[in-house]
C-alpha cells in the first residue's frame, strides 16, 4: 500500500481552520521530542512554555505586549501577500521606524510638551514607509523583486542602527555601552495598566484587526488586492494598476512595521540600542500564515507566538534552554503548517503499491 | 609593501570572501535550472556552519566537519523537497520557513560552541614552505575549498550545456509537463537537485565557519545565503557569470579592510552595508531588463508539479 495525493473538487474551507490546529498539535509533538533530546523532562518544559505564561496578571500582560509588534507586522505582511506582495523586511521597516521615531525622542523629548509622542509616532510610521517605499520603486520601476530588496534592506538599517547608537546618538553617560540615552519621560508611551509594562500600542494592534479585515472584505482596494493575488490575469483585464497595488501594499506594511518599531523603544524599552527586536518582523511572517492571512486568524496567532516568546524566556530562566528554542519552535510550526495546508486542495488516498497492481493485473491477464 | 605583494593580498582576500557565495550559488543555480525556488539559502549555509563546526571539534577532522555540513545542509533541503515537491506547499513560504528554522537550529545546537577556538583549516593543509617568497605566503592562504570553488563554474557550466543529464535537468526546468510526457521522472531529477542545492549550501556554510574566520557565533551567515540568490538572478541562471558575480561581492566585501588600509575613517557599520547596497544595484542593474530576465529563466521556476497520469 501507499499514500497518494488526489485532487480535490474544490479546496476544502474546514481545511484552512484546521490545518493550523493540526500544526500545533504536531508542532507540540514535535518540541517533547527536541526537550526529551536535550535532556529535559517534556512535560515539564512544555508547562513552562505554555501554561506558566498564562497564569498570572502580570504576564498576560507581557503577552499582549509581545504580541503587538507581531500583530502589527503581521497585519500589514498578510494584506500583501494577499495581491501576491512578498514584503519580508518588516524587521527593517521595524528599525527604521524606531529610528525615527526615536530621533525624535532624542531630539524634541524633555520639554514637556504634548505633541513630542504623536510627532514620534508619526516619524516612525514615516520610517517604516520609506523603508518599504524603496523596495517599492525598485520594484515598479525596475523590477527587482521584493523579496530580496526588502531583506537587503533589513541588513542595512540594522547595520544603520548599530552606527547610530555606537556613534553619533550614543549616549555620552552610558558606560561607553552601546546605547542613546533615556527618552525623556514626555516621550514614552502612556501604560494602559498601572505596574505593568503594557502601553498603549497594544491599542493600535488592536485597532488594526478590524481595520484590516474592512480594507480587505469590505473597500474597493481590498477586492483589488485579492484580485491581483488571486486572478493576476483577471486583475489586468479590468484595469487595476499592478504598480499601484505593490506601492499600496508595501507603504501600508511598511508604515505598520514602523508603527510597532517606535512603539517597541517608547514602550518597555525607552532607548535605543544595537537590538531591538528579538526577530518581530521574522516571526510576523510565520503569524502571517499561521493566521491564514487574515486579520481575525492573525489576533489570535500572534497571540500564540508571543505565548512562544515569553514560554521561551521562561525555559531559559528556569531550564537553562538556550533561546534559540524559540526560534526552532517557530520554523518547526510553520513547517507542518505548510504540510497540513496540502490537505485544503489535495485528499489523502491508500492505494495498492505499483507491484501489488502489476501482480493483480498479471493475475487477470 | 610591494604594490604586487597588495594586489596578491587583495586577490587573495577577495577569493576567500568569494568563495561561500560560489559555492551556495553553484547549489542553487542547479536547483533553480530543475525548476524550484529554495530560498532557505540562508538557513542551509546556518546549518552547514555549525555542524561542520561541531562535527570538525567533534571528529578532530574538517573532512568529516565537511562532509558532515553538507549532509545537514542536505538534510535541510530534504524537509523542503518533502514540502514543495511531494506535497506541493508553497515554494517561497517553505524556503523562507527553512530560513527561519536553520536561523533557529543552528543556534540550538551550536550554543555550546560559541568561542571555542579551532584551527582553521588554510594553516596546516599545505606542506609548510618557511623560506618562499611573501607572494607565495599569501597564496597559501587559499585552501583546498577556495580551490574548489573555482573550479566549480567550469563544472557547472560543462554539466549544464554539455553533459546529458544537464539536457534532462534545463528541460524538467523549463516544462515539467513535457518533461514528463517524455517519460522522466520529474520528482526525482527535481528531488536531486535541491538536495545537490542544500549540499553545497551546507559546504559553503562549513566554509565560513572552519576557513574564512574560524569560530562559530549565531548568525554568521549574515545574510550571505540572501546574497548568493542575488547572484543567481544576476548571473541569469549561467554559471560563468555566477562566478564573476561572486568575484565582484567577494571584492565589495573586504572593502572594509582596505578601507583600513587606505587610511578611512569610516564607522565599521557604514562599510558593512556594502555588500548589500551593492547586492540591491546588481538586482536592479539586471531586473531593469524584463523580458531579458524573463527568458533567460527556467519557465517552470517556482510553479509545483503534480501528475495526473
Amino acid at each position: 500500500m501507499r499514500l497518494s495525493l488526489e485532487a480535490r473538487a474544490r479546496p476544502a474551507r474546514i481545511m484552512t481552520w484546521a490545518s493550523p490546529l493540526i500544526a500545533a498539535v504536531c508542532s507540540v509533538i514535535g518540541v517533547s521530542i527536541l526537550f526529551a533530546v536535550l535532556g529535559r523532562a517534556p512535560l515539564q518544559a512544555l508547562y513552562v512554555l505554555f501554561v506558566a505564561p498564562l497564569e498570572t496578571l502580570d504576564s498576560l500582560a507581557e503577552l499582549a505586549l509581545k504580541a503587538t509588534p507581531l500583530l502589527l507586522c503581521a497585519v500589514g505582511i498578510a494584506i500583501g501577500c494577499r495581491a501576491d506582495v512578498w514584503n519580508i523586511g518588516a524587521e527593517g521597516q521595524f528599525t527604521v521606524g524606531a529610528i525615527a521615531g526615536g530621533g525624535v525622542a532624542l531630539a524634541c523629548g524633555g520639554n514637556d510638551t504634548w505633541w513630542v509622542l504623536p510627532l514620534m509616532i508619526l516619524a516612525g510610521i514615516a520610517g517604516g514607509m520609506v523603508w518599504a517605499g524603496i523596495a517599492a520603486l525598485l520594484k515598479t520601476r525596475f523590477n527587482a523583486h521584493e523579496i530580496l530588496t526588502t531583506l537587503m534592506l533589513t541588513y542595512i538599517s540594522i547595520q544603520l542602527l548599530g552606527y547610530l547608537v555606537h556613534g553619533p546618538w550614543k549616549d555620552p553617560n552610558g558606560y561607553s555601552f552601546p546605547q542613546t540615552r533615556q527618552f525623556a519621560d514626555d516621550a514614552m508611551l502612556p501604560m494602559l495598566f498601572e505596574g505593568t509594562r503594557l502601553h498603549i500600542g497594544a491599542l493600535f494592534a488592536l485597532a488594526s484587526v478590524p481595520l484590516g479585515s474592512i480594507l480587505l472584505g469590505r473597500t474597493l482596494m481590498g477586492f483589488r488586492i485579492r484580485t491581483v493575488g488571486a486572478a493576476p490575469a483577471a486583475a489586468r483585464y479590468a484595469g487595476f494598476s499592478r504598480n499601484g497595488i505593490v506601492w499600496f501594499c508595501l507603504l501600508l506594511s511598511g508604515g505598520m512595521a514602523g508603527l510597532a518599531g517606535i512603539c517597541e523603544v517608547a514602550g518597555p524599552d525607552g532607548q535605543l540600542t544595537p537590538i531591538i527586536s528579538p526577530g518581530y518582523g521574522f516571526a510576523a511572517i510565520i503569524v502571517a500564515f499561521l493566521g491564514r492571512l487574515n486579520p481575525i486568524g492573525i489576533l489570535f496567532s500572534s497571540a500564540l507566538m508571543a505565548l512562544l516568546y515569553l514560554g521561551g524566556e521562561g525555559l531559559q530562566v528556569s531550564m537553562q534552554l538556550p533561546i534559540a528554542v524559540t526560534g526552532t519552535v517557530q520554523g518547526m510550526l510553520l513547517f507542518f503548517l505548510l504540510a497540513a495546508d496540502v490537505l485544503i486542495n489535495y485528499r489523502v488516498r491508500l492505494r495498492p503499491s505499483r507491484s501489488a497492481t502489476a501482480a493483480g493485473a498479471a493475475r487477470h491477464a | 609593501m610591494h604594490e604586487t605583494e597588495i594586489a596578491v593580498a587583495i586577490l587573495v582576500a577577495t577569493l576567500r570572501a568569494a568563495t561561500p557565495l560560489m559555492l551556495a550559488g553553484f547549489g542553487e543555480l542547479i536547483t533553480e535550472r530543475s525548476g524550484v525556488l529554495n530560498l532557505g539559502v540562508e538557513g542551509m549555509m546556518l546549518m552547514g556552519a555549525s555542524v561542520g563546526f561541531i562535527g570538525t571539534i567533534a571528529s578532530g577532522n574538517p573532512i568529516v566537519g565537511l562532509l558532515a555540513a553538507m549532509l545537514a545542509g542536505a538534510a535541510l533541503a530534504l524537509v523542503f523537497g518533502v514540502l514543495t515537491l511531494s506535497l506541493m506547499a508553497n515554494q517561497v513560504a517553505t524556503g523562507l520557513a527553512l530560513t527561519i528554522f536553520g536561523v533557529g537550529f543552528s543556534a540550538l545546537i551550536g550554543v555550546n560552541w560559541i568561542g571555542t577556538p579551532l584551527q582553521g583549516i588554510s594553516s596546516d593543509i599545505w606542506p609548510s614552505l618557511a623560506t618562499s617568497s611573501p607572494i607565495v605566503q599569501q597564496l597559501m592562504l587559499l585552501d583546498p575549498i577556495v580551490w574548489l570553488a573555482l573550479l566549480s563554474p567550469f563544472v557547472a557550466q560543462w554539466f549544464i550545456y554539455r553533459s546529458r543529464a544537464g539536457l534532462i535537468l534545463r528541460a524538467v526546468g523549463e516544462s515539467h509537463d513535457v518533461a514528463h510526457a517524455l517519460g522522466y521522472s520529474v520528482l526525482r531529477i527535481r528531488y536531486f537537485a535541491v538536495l545537490f542545492g542544500g549540499a553545497m549550501s551546507g559546504l559553503a556554510g562549513a566554509y565560513l565557519s572552519l576557513a574564512y574566520t574560524p569560530m562559530w557565533s549565531d548568525n554568521m551567515v549574515a545574510g550571505r545565503g540572501w546574497i548568493a540568490l542575488a547572484l543567481v538572478v544576476f548571473s541569469t541562471w549561467k554559471p560563468l557569470w555566477l562566478a564573476l558575480g561572486s568575484l565582484l561581492f567577494g571584492f565589495v566585501t573586504i572593502a572594509q579592510f582596505q578601507a583600513e588600509g587606505l587610511g578611512l575613517a569610516l564607522s565599521p557599520h557604514l562599510l558593512a552595508m556594502l555588500p548589500y547596497i551593492a547586492t540591491i544595484v546588481v538586482l536592479v542593474l539586471i531586473s531593469r531588463d524584463a523580458t531579458r530576465l524573463k527568458l533567460n529563466a527556467p519557465a517552470a521556476l517556482g510553479r509545483p508539479f503534480h501528475a495526473t497520469a
